[in-house]
């Protein structure tokens, strides 16, 4: 494993639109599992990714139920890579940018998730080994 | 001398940006920085043998470490037979360890 190190990763596209979501998480995943900590600021539609009240649906084209079409959504995501984070003992910290949180009406967040601002994205930036922007096209 | 880590997820024949982003990879690494181009997503399909992404064949040639996300190629159904010579299949971790290491980092 790597030695320790403190990286951000700030995240633009809201759920269910674009691969760069799916391999923002992956990333997010390796980097704990190497055992690093992490901080993740969700801007503009990325503030909806640990939304509270997604809610995973049947597929009646499919005639699958809820509970068989096993709908993914990101706000599990979100806990799971908090849970793995705690089990590895490392940390944690998912910020939503306040302003895009209220335009989008999406305040009800998992547990993990806080609100804060641009100026958490330049807090966590300046203390980390590295930053990476996955910005949206 | 720095290290620049630059993702591409983008298909080379959806934007021209891709081939952009190979001579800025190609430039840096003949200043003598050390220069890797990680793809993921459909920039993946840019490294099947036989695509006409000149530049990523140029910037293999000059020397910048050119790898494709394992994951991304399984999705798209390419098998590393059908990679051009100087792709590395790699999982998405040791772009982690790059950004751990740290590599300054722009995606695309």
């Amino acid at each position: 494993m790597n030695d320790r190190k403190t990286l951000t990763f700030a995240l633009m596209d809201p759920p269910y639109e674009s691969a760069r979501t799916t391999t923002a998480f992956r990333l997010l995943h390796a980097a704990i599992a190497q055992g690093h900590d992490v901080n993740v600021f969700a801007y503009e539609g990325a503030v909806a990714l640990p939304f509270a009240r997604q809610a995973p649906h049947a597929n009646a084209t499919h005639g699958r139920s809820a509970e068989e079409e096993r709908h993914p959504v990101p706000r599990e995501w979100v806990d799971a890579l908090a849970a793995m984070a705690r089990e590895k003992g490392t940390a944690f910290d998912w910020v939503n940018c306040g302003l895009c949180v209220d335009e989008r009406g999406v305040g009800e967040a998992v547990a993990c998730a806080r609100r804060g601002s641009p100026a958490d994205f330049w807090k966590m930036a300046e203390a980390s080994h590295n930053t990476l922007v996955i910005g949206t096209r | 001398m720095a290290n620049y880590l630059f993702f591409e997820s983008r298909d080379v024949f959806e934007s021209n940006d891709v081939q952009r982003l190979c001579e800025l990879a190609i430039q840096l690494r003949r200043a003598g920085h050390g220069v890797a181009l990680f793809l993921v997503q459909n920039g993946t399909l840019s490294a099947r043998a036989g695509v006409a992404a000149s530049r990523l064949h140029q910037a293999i040639a000059a020397g910048v470490h050119v790898l494709a996300d394992e994951f991304a190629l399984a999705e798209r159904g390419i098998g590393t037979e059908r990679l051009a010579g100087g792709v590395e299949v790699a999982p998405l971790g040791e772009a982690v360890g790059l950004l751990a290491a740290g590599w300054k980092a722009a995606w695309h």
